[in-house]
């Protein structure tokens, strides 16, 4: 929304600086973009008069002229078809940014000629889009005047309309606040109607007042529509309307003085002697004012005549029953339309005009019959013609009941001490009429102003003209609950995961929560319930899945930037369901191995490198490490088959997958191979049994412990991790770990079998083990081994 | 007795000649060994009379001592000598590059919340949560959002298509709907933060269809805005490590809080870098105010007994600012050279004591 000074100033008497006035918005909520001010932009062009034009020596279509400019007289060079002597127009000097151009003015002859300065035009200065030749100006400004003044331009403040503040729309609905402000004094806004002389020839009829409950009209005839006078078109284009007619612009001026739309009708293009309001009818189209074609549907708000629609209620005028240069009977429309059908309708049409803005947000109820009347005073003072009686259909939606308010509450809800006096003058400075005296009184919020409901609503209002500046600054009650650790056990982890994958050498990446629903289908997702309706981009559509994907595919950008050697962490959120439990959070870990080559041959990262982070990031979460099995062959089918497993407590209690990816999975996300990760579901780890803060008994055996190697002769697909189970099975009390060292296929040991070493620790715990014991200790590890179908190599 | 003289003579210079531990080991044989010259002129004392033996026993084994010491001393020496010449040869060149290590890092965005939470639990907030998929009441309509408001078109929400009951579920725009899930689910007084990822249909320099933002909500029986105001300003001054923030409350409006503000803090920008607590220009902060009664009636509190106050903010956007990162953009990138530049060391967990960053 824009308006200038002079034009606030028609409602507000006051002697406040542009800064001042835009200080004051800002603190009463109404937020500046930006101030336009034309006097700063230009200050360097003044009014210049052309003493005589000669042409020049070397050149049919340049003229060299003497010039009377603020600084004296100056030999320009123009070329400019209508620089002729005794013109007026404007001069920059030397060393002048002239905008239109983008250059700033240097000493330079023309053609043999020195140019001492520059003849403007209007494009050059920026106030039109396209001119014709130099400015020609009143003959009556005096040389030196500033172009602004000379051309009436002045500031225009540009700020930002809250939804909830519909009468900051009109300039008259802003100097009533800023007057409440105390930075000056509101001119009376009321309106005097104007008495018709014949009965309205046009009949209303209101067939769905829930779309609109209030419809006023009256005829004009005979006036003579035209341009709009001039100073109509300067205002109109200071906020940047385009003048359209003298009819229409009236109607453009009251929607942004006082955020009341009106549409004119030329009577002589209407059928039949009555407009209704009605809901649209399947099938019906109308051609809008935009030249646009829309197709109308029963949940819009047509206005009708006997013939079809005229135009989309609130939204937009057909161009059927405009108003030309040609007419002279107008019908003025002044409705009330409901709101919400009106945003619907907006939305539905793609129509966004400057009346669906306002009605869409709630036009003033109480200001239906005042804004026509002001329209009419408007359209005789420049049209001219003959007023018929208003004609009223309906009436405005009940306004809401008094608010019972406590004045004390003011200071409890905001903490501002404002006294009982200053808050009735804020509320009545704003409209609100106040009854009652003593204790509660009832306040009623004007017409213009259905934002507010309650008691909360008329602290905001006393509030910001008090001043927020005001307000105290009051530490926090201490809290009677111990401030231990603020954050629950997955949300700890969460932050310990974190960490712990930083430290293990991954960066941390934020991805997006979203990839394509072909993507997340590679991923076990894609269901219907996760695909969004209104995607930023096609690849973009889906919930994610698993944030896998969405690290694949990060390594794949960075290996095509040249940086291929890739670990990546997330800390995330994934989706199975469109339901809150359907939502987990994700520790994912993705390396993409290429390491430098290294001169000491030292072993390349492989699956087992993310196996071992994974181990040791669950063990730094917490989690429950020596009750995981680790179950191979039943993975999700975006891993390798042969090389993947998952970490588990039960095969219901998944806590983590882990492995290389598929080959088809890269291929399909166009990453080269191999990539290898996990995905640890932060959810599935079990919070610790143990209560409290304190560690449980310490024991360490005094005796020492002793190992002793194995190696077992077992089929070539027999997991190593059943032996070590069916080992440390063996006797649970004395051996505490048993440990692969060897595998070994090969010469000595028969084709499709292996041998698989193991150093198994025994830790005594009562005495020192005697050979014997040992021996029969060895006797129970081979035969659990046996049983677990591995013998002893011989 | 030049026997002994011209003996003794003979052996020094044989250790001394010997090269290695071999050839001095084979000279010490020779002399103490079994069958060892000194050995045998220890043995020839048992033969000699007691004057003799007198007179020739301390030559003997005075001999015996100084060649035994020479053999020593002259052993340790080889062994020294053998020991460098061993070493010498295990030389390595060090100037080889060690085994790679990759640098892990933490996303600047991540290592700013954690610095928030610690700041706010410092003043008693706990950290609440929900899900990113949201209904429209927990994320418009409980806030006060009616249904078909404008008020909504502001939040370019992302939706699901209508499940069979009807209802679309959307991408939550803000963090809010916490706000109603904690009410509903827990009694007052409530001091809680919740940060997390909300989405908007939006995609510039400055916008990303999806950020970070905490929440904030206080609420308790006698909440006003002057502890908003005290929360918020001890809030900018922990975060941007200043003492003296000067803040400015400027009223704005939000459908779920009344009265309502955006909090500007003082800056100064010259010089392309961002200097909180000089200046003369404002830096706009955060959005914030009391929660609205409406809201409160909605989570089923009585609004006449409850008040409070709430705060969001845009986590990426304070990193941003904080730690110099020039494009929003960038920070969902996943380009591990800009991971490397500007995330986080893992062991810089911000903490009161250590400072926030």
């Amino acid at each position: 929304m824009k308006f200038t000074l002079s034009w606030l100033k028609q409602h507000l008497e006051t002697t406040a600086s542009a800064e001042e006035i835009v200080d004051a918005m800002t603190m009463a909520g109404l937020e500046v973009e930006h101030v336009e001010n034309p006097a700063l932009k230009l200050a360097a062009f003044t009014v210049a008069r052309i003493v005589s034009a000669e042409q020049h020596p070397n050149a049919d279509r340049l003229r060299v002229c003497q010039v009377d400019t603020v600084d004296g007289r100056k030999e320009i060079v123009c070329g400019a078809p209508n620089a002729r002597a005794g013109l007026t127009t404007i001069y920059a000097p030397i060393g002048a940014y002239v905008p239109g151009l983008n250059v700033t003015l240097v000493e330079k002859p023309v053609r043999g000629v020195v140019s001492n300065g520059m003849l403007c035009s209007a494009a050059e200065l920026e106030t039109a889009e396209e001119s014709d030749g130099i400015m020609e100006l009143p003959d009556d400004l005096t040389v030196g005047t500033p172009v602004a003044e000379a051309l009436g331009l002045e500031a225009v403040i540009d700020f930002e309309v809250t939804p909830n503040r519909p009468d900051w729309l009109g300039v008259a609905g802003i100097a009533r606040d800023l007057a409440a402000t105390g930075i000056g004094r509101l001119k009376d806004l009321n309106v005097v109607a104007v008495p018709g002389t014949f009965p309205c020839p046009i009949q209303i009829s209101l067939t769905a007042p829930q779309a609109c409950p209030l419809f006023a009209g009256r005829v004009v005839k005979g006036v003579k529509n035209g341009p709009s006078p001039q100073w109509l078109q300067a205002k109109l284009k200071s906020v940047g309307l385009r003048s359209i007619n003298a009819l229409v612009d009236v109607t453009n001026l009251l929607s942004c003085d006082r955020a009341r739309p009106l549409h004119v009708y030329d009577v002589d293009k209407l059928t039949g002697t009555v407009i209704e309001a009605r809901m649209g009818l399947q099938g019906e189209t109308l051609e809008a004012l935009d030249s646009k074609t829309y197709t109308l549907t029963a949940d819009m708000c047509v206005i009708a005549d006997a013939c079809g629609p005229l135009g989309l209620g609130g939204v937009m005028g057909g161009e059927s029953s405009g108003c030309s240069q040609a007419t002279t009977s107008v019908f003025i429309e002044s409705a009330w339309f409901d709101p919400l059908i009106t945003a619907q309708t907006g939305r539905a049409t793609g129509i966004s005009s400057d009346a669906q803005y306002r009605f869409a947000r709630t036009v003033d109820t109480g200001f239906v019959l005042p804004g026509l009347e002001l329209a009419t005073q408007l359209i005789l003072e420049i049209c001219g013609g003959e007023v018929s009686e208003v004609l009223v259909a309906g009436q405005a939606p009940a306004a809401p009941g008094a608010i019972n308010f406590d004045p004390d509450y003011v200071q409890r809800l905001s903490g501002l001490a404002v006294t009982r006096e200053r808050t009735f003058e804020i509320l009545s400075h704003l409209g609100f009429a106040i009854e009652g005296t003593s204790g509660t009184v009832q306040v009623t919020a004007p017409s213009w102003r259905r934002d507010v409901e309650g008691k909360a609503d008329l602290v905001e209002e006393v509030a910001r003209i008090a001043g927020y500046g005001a307000l105290p600054s009051t530490p926090l009650p201490p809290l009677t609950s111990a401030a231990s650790g603020i954050l629950t056990v997955r949300q700890n982890r969460a932050r310990m995961g974190r960490r712990a994958m930083a430290a293990l050498g991954y960066a941390e990446a934020l991805t997006w929560s979203f990839t394509s629903r072909k993507t997340a289908s590679l991923f076990g997702g894609g269901d219907e319930a996760v695909v969004l309706s209104n995607p930023i981009a096609s690849e973009l559509d889906c919930m994610r899945p698993s944030i896998l994907s969405n690290l694949i595919e990060a390594a794949g950008r960075n290996a095509k930037r040249g940086f291929a050697d890739v670990a990546l962490f997330e800390v995330g959120p994934v989706f199975a369901g469109d339901r809150p439990e359907d939502q987990r959070t994700a520790i994912t870990g993705l390396i993409a191995p290429h390491a430098p080559r290294r001169w000491d041959q030292g072993a390349a990262e492989n699956v087992f490198t993310v196996k071992s982070d994974l181990m040791a990031l669950l063990e730094a979460l917490g989690a429950p490490t020596a009750s995981l099995q680790t179950a191979q062959g039943s993975n999700s089918p975006w891993w390798h088959p042969g090389r993947s497993a998952r970490l588990q407590l039960g095969p219901k209690a998944v806590v983590a997958e882990f492995g290389a990816l598929h080959p088809s999975v890269l291929k399909a996300l166009d990453v080269d191979g191999p990539v290898y990760g996990f995905e640890l579901w932060l959810d599935a780890v079990p919070e610790p049994k143990r209560k409290g803060k304190s560690k449980p008994g310490y024991e360490a055996s005094s005796l020492m412990p002793l190992s002793r190697d194995y190696a077992f002769i077992v089929e070539q697909d027999k997991a190593a991790g059943d032996l070590i189970k069916a080992v440390m099975g063996a006797d649970k009390a004395l051996i505490v770990s048993a440990r692969v060292f060897d595998v070994y296929q090969g010469q000595g040991v028969a084709t499709g079998s292996k041998s698989v070493a193991l150093e198994v620790t025994i830790q005594p715990k009562e005495q020192t083990l005697t050979e014997v014991e040992i021996e029969a200790l060895s006797a129970k590890i081979i035969a659990a081994v046996q049983k677990a179908g591995g013998t002893l190599r011989g | 007795m030049t026997d002994l003289a011209t003996l003794e003579a003979e052996i020094v210079s044989a250790v001394q000649a010997s090269a290695d531990l071999a050839g001095l080991d084979a000279v010490r044989v020779n002399v103490l060994g079994k069958s060892g010259s000194i050995s045998a002129l220890l043995k020839g004392l048992g033969s000699m009379g007691p004057d003799e033996r007198r007179e020739q026993g301390p030559l003997i084994n005075g001999l015996r001592d100084r060649v035994q010491a020479a053999l020593t001393q002259r052993k340790t020496a080889l062994e020294a000598g053998a020991l460098d010449a061993q070493l010498a040869t295990e030389r390595l060149d060090l100037t080889l590059p060690a085994p790679p290590r990759r640098r892990g890092s933490v996303h600047p965005t991540m290592q700013v919340m954690d610095e928030m939470t610690a700041i706010f639990a410092e003043m008693g907030f706990a950290v609440a949560d929900g899900p990113d998929i949201e209904d429209d009441f927990h994320n418009f309509t409980a806030l006060n959002f009616p249904p078909k408001h404008p008020a909504r078109e502001t939040h370019d929400t992302f939706f699901f298509a209508p499940n069979p009951v009807g209802e679309r579920m959307l991408l939550r725009t803000h963090t809010s709907p916490v706000q109603i899930r904690t009410m509903v689910s827990q009694a007052p007084p409530i001091r809680i933060i919740a940060p997390g990822r909300t989405y908007r249909k939006d995609s510039d320099q400055t916008h990303t269809p999806m950020f970070h933002q905490v929440e904030g909500l206080v609420i308790d029986r006698n909440i006003h805005m002057g502890h908003l105001k005290w929360t918020l300003e001890t809030f900018v001054g922990r975060f941007f490590e200043t003492s003296d923030v000067v803040t400015r409350f400027r009223p704005h409006h939000f459908p779920f809080t009344e009265p309502s503000a955006e909090l500007d803090v003082q800056c100064d920008r010259t010089g392309g870098e961002l200097k909180v607590g000089q200046g003369s220009s404002w830096l706009e902060v955060l959005g914030c105010g009391m929660v609205h009664p409406n809201v409160i009636k909605n989570c089923g509190l009585d609004s006449d007994e409850w008040q409070g106050f709430a705060f969001g903010m845009g986590v990426d956007r304070l990193a941003m600012l904080k730690y110099g990162v020039p494009d929003l953009r960038d920070m969902f990138a996943s380009d591990v050279r800009w991971l490397a530049h500007y995330g986080f060391s893992p062991f810089a967990a911000p903490s009161a004591a250590g400072g926030l960053s």
